[in-house]
């Protein structure tokens, strides 16, 4: 306790560069609080368009709880308090005039274990176009539904058997699946927490050419625990500790040439 | 020896024996103190004896204790004057209930009928020939078991292993109670509806359209020959169980779903237990609410927009069995709610969906087979509820299916069919098992239907 | 902005009206069902109210030989059969002197109990010597006195309510009300007595009792044989079709309609066994077997909830499964298996379908001593009252009732402080 305490206290700041030009969201000063513990401290970090951002850390460090403030899903948990700012192109999201539902919308989120809803392919990823009425008729659902499995990568699998439930289909699939369902919304931003921990490798080579192919459309930003993962998929990374962040830079530059200790002992290997 | 003193006399030995034979093992384990010795403890020794000399002896007496007043009754029977035997099976019973209570009340000299002081007497010497025949009975039984576990008493024995071994005897046998119970509901249905069928055609009974079972009780009677079409009773029941349906299904879902996703853990801790008092209230205290304070709100609220409504009408009961059945579909539904994984809702939400539909788009549909079981257990609660209908519904066997004119169910028939003053073996009373049988076979459908839904369910999230 | 932006601001206000209107359903949903709850308890309270009290009529009653027919030394025999019915009626008329034409007299006589001549009776057995004398007593009122006198506050303006009584004879009490000779007090009798034909002599001591002895039949048959069922199947039960038929069975019952239990107890206990008729002895058999899947299946929780770690310290120190079951688990288990026992004692309690179909519905009036005497239990007698046309026996009903529903909470109480002080968490 007293040592984490010490390496807690001993981060002051984030070493590189926290913003680039023109983000796509940018924060400032986030705290995360779960009822009197905090979680995470003063982190300020910026995403930006088309690229993909990742977050590594060890276990507990609190990537994925910065991850799921950016679209309020903090939310749904009663005891969670955020504080400081998060900004979509230059709106605060927490602030009281904005809509968690409107702001769902523009920033999906794709979870760590792939979670089908128990209906059809087909209503799974119409599922959001539905809610939100982006379908004027069944011929525009049609394109919407085929268009994202399509930019998934799933579509060829699956074309013949749309009516299938979604849950038969194997891990990988299924979490392609779930990215469909995000991109059928037309989202801006896509969060993906850990979004192939649950995959075999195969699988996870399938997802990660598919973030690749995304990049282009969407800025994404994946927490992910495997360096290497986080070394193939993005342009920036971003490294927590305990609730900090200790540094971010260009993905390359961390990786081989890491600025704090704590990043070099992670990338190296001697603890995490 | 009276029974209650042969069953002392068993205890008293069986008491004995154990400290005799822990005591001796003490002795043993004392001289000899290697461990395989030890195999059991002292006490094992002294249940063992105890088991085996109280055992066949409480066997026995149980037995005799079970049959005995049958057996003595039907040789009772045999000895009887040859017109009572031909007065059929109802003559017969009054006679020996008759001599029963003569011999109860003592002084079988004074008795005037020859016949009866005959049929008084035989039934003493019966009795006291039973009661000898017991009596020699256990105790031979008790002396030949304690000599045979006298033999078993060897260091060798494994008597903890033997003690064990009839311990999980015993827990097998009070698990199958269970079975035994099922058996002998369907056994005692089954076997006193074959015999009312017999008399009344199984299609008539379930296609036929009159009811009216009085049947008639000296053969010049007029039109009282009875008619035992079901029709009726299975349309009336169907009616007030869909009132309470239409009335228990939006109410427990509703608050079953506001429960499990909006209320914060402090109100759903005080409601919970508040709804499920609901269930807890006897049925009979619905059945008088029903009666006095629902059917003729109903009546006069019906009378005011000028609707003639019948004071037992189905309404009344339906609706009052509908707040009844509440909990049942509330509390199953809460818990398949609850059971839906958050990863779903969280996918859910993370595409911007409301709360609202979250629930109605993605929770309802994923906990539907077990919302469907809830309602099916309360649909066979419904069908199988007796005392709101016996209160608060009618007698009369009306076929409709409006909610204002009274009807009767088939449990209602049950209770006044066998409530009356009827011999057991007429078609009357024989008519109450076989609608007990289509009751029983019904909600049985649903509560396997419903079991089966629900544990499916709980596989797939398992 | 893209358009999905554009889509869904659009659609946000339409989509938060639903919201809400959801949200209201289920209060709704919930606040319907609780008042219903509420409506029925307190409509039900208030209607047993006026069975808690009793009025009754003072009166000097003149003891004379004569009257009571009676020698000048009676013997208890005589005291027993005396004429005190006639005593009474003369004190009556002494009272209300102008009263003479036959059916006024009828009338007078009616407002008094026909129970009132054993109060007297008792009264005069208790001390023989008054007889010759005047003794002053309060008597027992009719229930349409009783009832009247506690509706209104002024009897010969009544209003709408409804009563049998006539002008006159409340005239007659409300001059007994002037000269302070009707009083009301706590209902004793309630509580002392059996079943009757006169709602001011109905009482529920016989159901009571009856409940009381079935109770002790559900219980001892019921607590030992489902500890045991519960402990095989979660101890000792191997995977095979038995067990599951065993658990398939038990699920089952739970939900067989308690009515067919009846038919059981009647075909199989009373016609086959030819057990007694109307007895707790059967009423408590058929209530176990009714019971018993409530009880296993709570035992069964109780005893899955003891951790493993528990059974594998014993084990590991050399005890036998039995001895583990028995020394260790089922003790920390016993709080949580009385909890259940409880909650299904609870429902058999409450129960009166099946109990019909075994013949508990007899009019009892003397106080069951045994569990093989004919004997009615409380929710029967709910039932028996509530069907009958006095209309003080509505409040009489609605007493019973609550008194049942008093046990009820009492038992449920005692479950969940049980369960409260109890509760570990492994």
């Amino acid at each position: 306790m007293d040592e984490a305490q010490a390496v807690l206290d001993s981060i002051e700041g984030t070493v590189g560069e926290i913003a680039v030009d023109n983000p796509k969201m940018s924060m400032r000063d986030v705290d995360v609080f779960y009822a009197e513990k905090q979680a995470i401290f003063g982190v300020d970090l910026d995403v930006a368009n088309n690229e993909v951002i990742a977050m590594i850390g060890p276990s507990g460090c609190g990537k994925s709880t910065f991850l799921r403030c950016l679209n309020r899903m903090n939310d749904t948990i009663p005891i969670c308090r955020v504080s400081g700012s998060v900004m979509l192109d230059g709106d605060d999201i927490y602030a009281a005039d904005q809509d968690p539902v409107l702001l769902r919308a523009r920033v999906g989120m794709v979870f760590q274990k792939p979670n089908p809803f128990p209906k059809s392919i087909f209503d799974n990823v119409a599922y959001g176009a539905r809610i939100h009425g982006l379908a004027a008729n069944r011929a525009e659902l049609d394109d919407i539904v085929v268009g994202s499995l399509k930019r998934a990568g799933l579509y060829e699998e699956v074309k013949s058997r749309l009516d299938a439930p979604g849950t038969s289909l194997s891990g990988g699939q299924q979490q392609r699946l779930c990215i469909a369902r995000s991109i059928a919304v037309s989202p801006e931003v896509i969060l993906m927490d850990e979004p192939c921990s649950a995959l075999d490798p195969i699988a996870t080579a399938r997802i990660e050419e598919l973030i690749d192919e995304l990049r282009e459309n969407y800025a994404i930003a994946i927490v992910t625990h495997s360096m290497q993962q986080a070394a193939r998929v993005s342009q920036r990374t971003a490294y927590f500790h305990l609730g900090k962040l200790v540094e971010v830079g260009d993905t390359n530059e961390i990786f081989t040439n890491p600025q704090h200790e704590l990043t070099e002992n992670y990338i190296t290997g001697r603890f995490g | 020896m009276q029974s209650n003193t042969l069953l002392l006399v068993i205890l008293a030995l069986a008491v004995v024996s154990y400290f005799f034979a822990r005591h001796k093992a003490f002795g043993v384990l004392k001289s000899n103190g290697s461990v395989s010795a030890r195999h059991s403890l002292p006490a094992h020794y002294g249940y063992l004896l105890a088991l085996w000399c109280a055992i066949p002896a409480l066997a026995i007496l149980l037995g005799w204790k079970l049959f005995e007043p049958g057996v003595i009754n039907g040789m009772l029977v045999d000895s009887l004057p040859q017109q009572v035997v031909d007065g059929g099976d109802s003559r017969i019973g009054l006679y020996t209930n008759d001599i029963n209570n003569l011999v109860e009340a003592g002084g079988i000299e004074s008795i005037a009928d020859a016949d009866k002081q005959a049929a008084a007497q035989k039934l003493v010497s019966l009795r006291s020939a039973s009661r000898l025949v017991l009596t020699v009975l256990v105790l031979a039984a008790l002396l030949v078991s304690l000599l045979v576990g006298l033999r078993h008493m060897q260091p060798q024995t494994q008597a903890r292993v033997i003690v064990e071994k009839f311990i999980k005897v015993i827990l097998v046998s009070c698990a199958s109670i269970a079975i035994l119970t099922t058996m002998g509901i369907v056994l005692s249905v089954l076997f006193e509806s074959i015999r009312f069928f017999q008399q009344v055609g199984f299609w008539e009974f379930v296609t036929g359209s009159k009811w009216s079972p009085q049947t008639a009780i000296r053969a010049d009677q007029v039109g009282s020959s009875g008619s035992f079409g079901a029709i009726p009773l299975f349309t009336g029941t169907m009616l007030i169980s869909v009132i309470a349906l239409i009335v228990a299904v939006p109410l427990g879902l509703m608050s079953a779903i506001y429960l499990a996703e909006y209320a914060s853990a402090r109100t759903r801790s005080i409601v919970k237990p508040l709804l499920e008092i609901l269930a807890g209230i006897p049925t009979v205290v619905y059945g008088f609410f029903a009666a006095l304070t629902v059917a003729p709100a109903i009546r006069s609220m019906g009378e005011s927009i000028g609707l003639s409504v019948s004071s037992e009408s189905a309404l009344a009961a339906g609706a009052v069995m509908g707040i009844m059945i509440i909990p049942f579909v509330s509390s199953l539904s809460d818990d398949v709610i609850t059971s839906v994984p958050q990863s779903i809702r969280d996918a859910s939400f993370g595409l911007g969906a409301t709360q609202a539909e979250t629930i109605r788009k993605v929770v309802l549909p994923a906990a539907l087979p077990g919302i469907v079981s809830s309602v099916l257990l309360a649909a066979s609660r419904a069908i199988g509820e007796t005392m709101i209908v016996v209160m608060a519904a009618g007698l009369a066997a009306n076929l409709t299916a409006n909610p204002l004119e009274a009807v009767t169910t088939v449990t209602v028939q049950i209770v006044t069919l066998l409530t009356g003053d009827q011999e057991f073996e007429s078609a009357k009373t024989l008519a109450a098992f076989a609608l007990g049988l289509m009751l029983f076979v019904a909600t049985l459908l649903l509560n396997v239907i419903a079991l089966y839904t629900v544990r499916r369910y709980r596989e797939q999230y398992d | 902005m893209s358009d999905t932006t554009e889509i869904v601001k659009a659609s946000l206000a339409r989509r938060y009206r639903a919201e809400r209107r959801f949200r209201f359903y289920g209060v709704l949903a919930i606040t319907i069902s609780l008042s219903f709850l509420a409506f029925l308890l307190i409509s039900i309270v208030f209607r047993s109210i006026p069975a808690f009290t009793q009025s009754s009529i003072h009166l000097d009653v003149a003891l004379d030989a004569e009257t009571l027919g009676v020698s000048e030394n009676p013997d208890y025999a005589e005291l027993r059969t005396a004429n005190y019915s006639g005593a009474i009626k003369k004190a009556m008329r002494e009272r209300f002197p102008d009263v003479s034409k036959r059916k006024e007299k009828k009338n007078l006589y009616s407002l008094i109990s026909s129970g009132a001549e054993f109060q007297l009776r008792d009264h005069v057995i208790s001390d023989p010597t008054i007889i010759g004398g005047n003794t002053v007593i309060w008597l027992q009122a009719d229930d349409e006195l009783d009832a009247l006198v506690a509706a209104v506050d002024d009897v010969t303006n009544i209003g709408d309510v409804k009563t049998r009584l006539n002008e006159q004879q409340r005239g007659w009490i409300a001059e007994l009300q002037q000269a302070g000779e009707i009083k009301t007090r706590f209902n004793k009798t309630f509580f002392t007595n059996g079943d009757s034909r006169e709602p001011e002599l109905a009482g529920i001591k016989a159901a009571l009792f009856g409940s009381a002895w079935t109770l002790l039949v559900t219980f001892l048959l019921s607590f030992p044989v489902a500890v045991c069922a519960a402990i095989y199947l979660e101890e000792f039960a191997p995977v095979n079709r038995w067990t599951d038929l065993i658990e398939v069975n038990i699920n089952n019952l739970a939900a067989v309609p308690s009515i067919v239990f009846g038919l059981l107890g009647l075909a199989v206990f009373i016609n086959f066994f030819a057990l007694p008729r109307s007895a707790p002895l059967v009423g408590g058999i058929v209530l176990s077997l009714m019971t018993l899947p409530t009880i296993i299946i709570s035992s069964r929780a109780a005893l899955k909830a003891v951790p493993p770690s528990i059974r594998e310290a014993a084990q590991g120190i050399g005890a036998s499964q039995v001895q583990v079951v028995f020394h260790h688990v089922l003790p920390l288990a016993m709080p949580g298996i009385l909890t259940g026992t409880i909650i299904g004692l609870a429902q058999a309690l409450g129960e009166t379908a099946p109990l019909l179909m075994i013949g508990m519905v007899a009019f009892i009036v003397d106080i069951p001593a045994g569990i093989t005497d004919p004997a009615t239990v409380l929710p029967v007698q709910v039932f028996l009252w509530a069907d009958s046309p006095e209309r003080a026996f509505v409040a009489k009903t609605s007493a019973a009732i609550v008194v049942l529903l008093l046990f009820l909470i009492v038992m449920n109480a005692v479950a969940v402080l049980l369960r409260k002080k109890f509760e570990r968490r492994w």
